[in-house]
């Protein structure tokens, strides 16, 4: 079993990130970065459902600049086989400039799988696995809650609006991840000893036919949201009552 | 030929009401780029019911994609059927709700189109000529301005921030349009829902919506202490990823960055940090509530009135006297 698996640099979760002056950019100083945590649910599925197989090989990918070597280095030392960085100028970057290059890295491949993020934590888009398996008229489950291969197919829960659904695929397929597929695991220091000499190629958007610079979307500018008011501590239920009467008309 | 295209969603033959929202979305696009708007259903066996909520609101036209490959939503096969209605129509805008359906399936529509997608909108703007989508990003710590550079553009419009459009009357005229499903080409199969049963209001239909965190201690209390309360209220339930990662509710209760956005006239947030994911699902509300016995919570920062209080305590006390008020 062979699947691909992307592994995106993202800000930390934590961190609270704001615009730059000219609202042009997002001001990254101070800020830490991490590997996406629906891509580190990924990573961990992918890992796991090639274990089961007993044979086979997951190749994660990302695409950024050299930092998400990081990135990629984590999910080797996760389990994952080898490893595929894109280096190109992030900010350039948009879900359908990423689904494209996995799209020619999927031809070239030839996975049973392409297991990503349900969304980026960032840009919170939630279109790269959606827009890879239109391109390649491939059949996907997004927001994978639960999933169990059967031969060359698999069944999958997804979390949706009202309930969970099932689904059924054949392979190759591409399935994006919700919150509790699994739990992650923390690499261990041997692991991340031996994640340094597992293979790592450096490509180019353009090695993969892909030229950065006219992207479908693009940010014109980054804001703040507008603030809620400031509010008021009540001292009991019977104020939170009458306020919510009097004052809010909310009862 | 009309400007816009608005992907209608259905549940087993019935109309979602986040489907009126993304027509106020479509109306509000038509107010910055002109022209008109027409609706795409897509599905299998009688659509009429469908079609029949979709009358009134003023659509050019009503496509029916209408195949027995779309008994089960998949969205291999619904962006086929969607895809076959954007062209039929001639729409250089495509609106779907950010619903569940519409975040699985619309990407797949703007990629047959070639056509670039903005997420998640939340507001539409006049920009140099074209238009800027409003979306929020980080969590919702920054509002992005989009601009789709493609000569169809896709946006999923977040339901809360869009009106639900009016009814106006008239008859929009039914195309059917045959052909739009290659049944061949499908390598998925819709197998069921497990639907998560409730009496109470759905959490993004609601108008009083109660949430429960961890603070709640054990799965038990939401039901001897949290659900008394929703139901004094007629309120929707729900929850912080904390306690749906636990179990103690469905999955479907989430509300936050990666669950349900919700924006009640009323949201009461009980035992609930605040963390900044869980914000980003429910800052719209009209008015909020939290009772959490740490001064410091987060969710203090966000609420019109806080209670710093045990919630054990408190929220038996306010569902007595929300009682005695509706009598
Ligand atoms: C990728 C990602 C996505 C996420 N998406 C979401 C999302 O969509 N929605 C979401 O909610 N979270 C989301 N989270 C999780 C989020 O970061 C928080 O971990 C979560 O919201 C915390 O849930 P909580 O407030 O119930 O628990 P806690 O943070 O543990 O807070 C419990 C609160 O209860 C209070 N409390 C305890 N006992 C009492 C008592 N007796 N009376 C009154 N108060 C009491 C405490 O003071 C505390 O403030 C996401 C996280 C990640 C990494
Ligand atoms: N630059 C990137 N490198 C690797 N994977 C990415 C990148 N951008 C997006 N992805 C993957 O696509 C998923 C959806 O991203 P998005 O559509 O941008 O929200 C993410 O969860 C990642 O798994």
């Amino acid at each position: 079993m062979k699947i691909i698996v992307t592994a995106k640099r993202v800000t930390d979760y934590d961190s609270k990130v704001i615009p730059t002056a000219d609202g042009k950019a997002i001001n990254f100083d101070n800020v830490d970065f991490k590997m996406n945590p629906f891509c580190e649910i990924a990573v961990e599925e992918a890992i796991r459902l090639v274990d089961a197989a007993g044979e086979g090989e997951v190749v994660v990918v990302a695409m950024g600049d050299e930092e998400a070597t990081q990135e990629v280095r984590k999910a080797l030392a996760m389990g994952a086989h080898r490893g595929v960085l894109v280096e190109c100028d992030e900010s350039k970057l948009d879900s359908d400039a990423v689904a494209r290059m996995l799209v020619k890295l999927c031809q070239d491949e030839r996975p049973d799988l392409l297991l990503l993020g349900k969304q980026a934590v960032d840009g919170d888009s939630n279109q790269v696995g959606q827009l890879v398996a239109e391109h390649l008229g491939w059949p996907q489950a997004t927001f994978a809650y639960k999933l169990s291969v059967e031969g060359k197919g698999a069944t999958v829960q997804r979390e949706v609006d009202g309930g969970v659904e099932t689904v059924r695929l054949s392979f190759p397929a591409v399935i994006t991840t919700d919150l509790r597929l699994n739990e992650p695991r923390y690499p261990s220091l041997p692991n991340i000893m031996k994640a340094k000499k597992k293979p790592l190629e450096t490509m180019s958007p353009e090695d993969l036919g892909v030229a950065l610079g006219a992207p479908k979307v693009e940010v014109v500018s980054y804001g703040l949201p507008s603030s809620r008011k400031a509010g008021q501590v009540v001292d009991s239920v019977a104020t939170l009552v009458s306020k919510l009467v009097n004052e809010a008309k909310a009862l | 030929m009309s400007k816009v295209i608005v992907l209608a969603e259905h549940q087993d033959g019935a109309l979602v009401k986040a489907t009126l929202n993304a027509l106020g979305a479509a109306k509000a696009l038509n107010a910055l780029v002109g022209g008109g708007f027409s609706i795409a259903v897509a599905g299998a066996g009688a659509l009429d019911g469908v079609v029949a909520s979709l009358q009134g609101y003023g659509a050019e036209a009503i496509y029916v994609a209408q195949d027995p490959a779309l008994a089960g939503y998949t969205a291999q096969a619904y962006a086929q059927a969607f895809h076959a209605a954007v062209r039929e129509s001639g729409a250089a805008f495509v609106v779907a709700a950010s619903t569940a359906k519409g975040k699985d399936c619309t990407p797949r529509v703007a990629a047959r189109l070639g056509a670039g997608q903005a997420s998640d909108v939340v507001g539409v703007e006049a920009h140099g000529g074209g238009v800027v989508y409003v979306r929020p990003m980080w969590a919702g710590n920054i509002i992005g301005r989009v601009r789709v550079n493609t000569p169809v553009q896709v946006i999923t419009a977040r339901p809360t921030d869009f009106e639900a459009a009016p009814q106006v009357g008239g008859v929009s005229p039914v195309k059917p349009l045959a052909g739009a499903v290659d049944a061949a080409s499908l390598r998925m199969s819709y197998v069921g829902l497990d639907a998560v049963k409730s009496d109470r209001p759905s959490l993004t239909d609601a108008s009083v919506v109660v949430s429960g965190g961890r603070g709640l201690k054990e799965a038990e209390n939401f039901k001897r202490v949290l659900e008394p309360l929703a139901d004094a209220l007629g309120a929707a339930v729900g929850a912080s990823r904390a306690v749906v990662d636990l179990g103690w509710v469905p999955n479907d209760w989430q509300v936050g960055q990666t669950g349900k956005v919700v924006a009640p006239d009323l949201y009461v947030a009980l035992g609930i940090s605040g963390a900044i994911q869980h914000l980003a699902g429910m800052k719209g509300s009209k008015t909020i509530v939290a009772i959490n016995k740490d001064p410091e919570a987060p969710i203090f920062q966000v609420a019109d009135y806080g209670l710093v209080a045990d919630l054990f305590a408190a929220t038996p006390e306010l569902t007595a006297q929300v009682k005695a008020r509706k009598g």
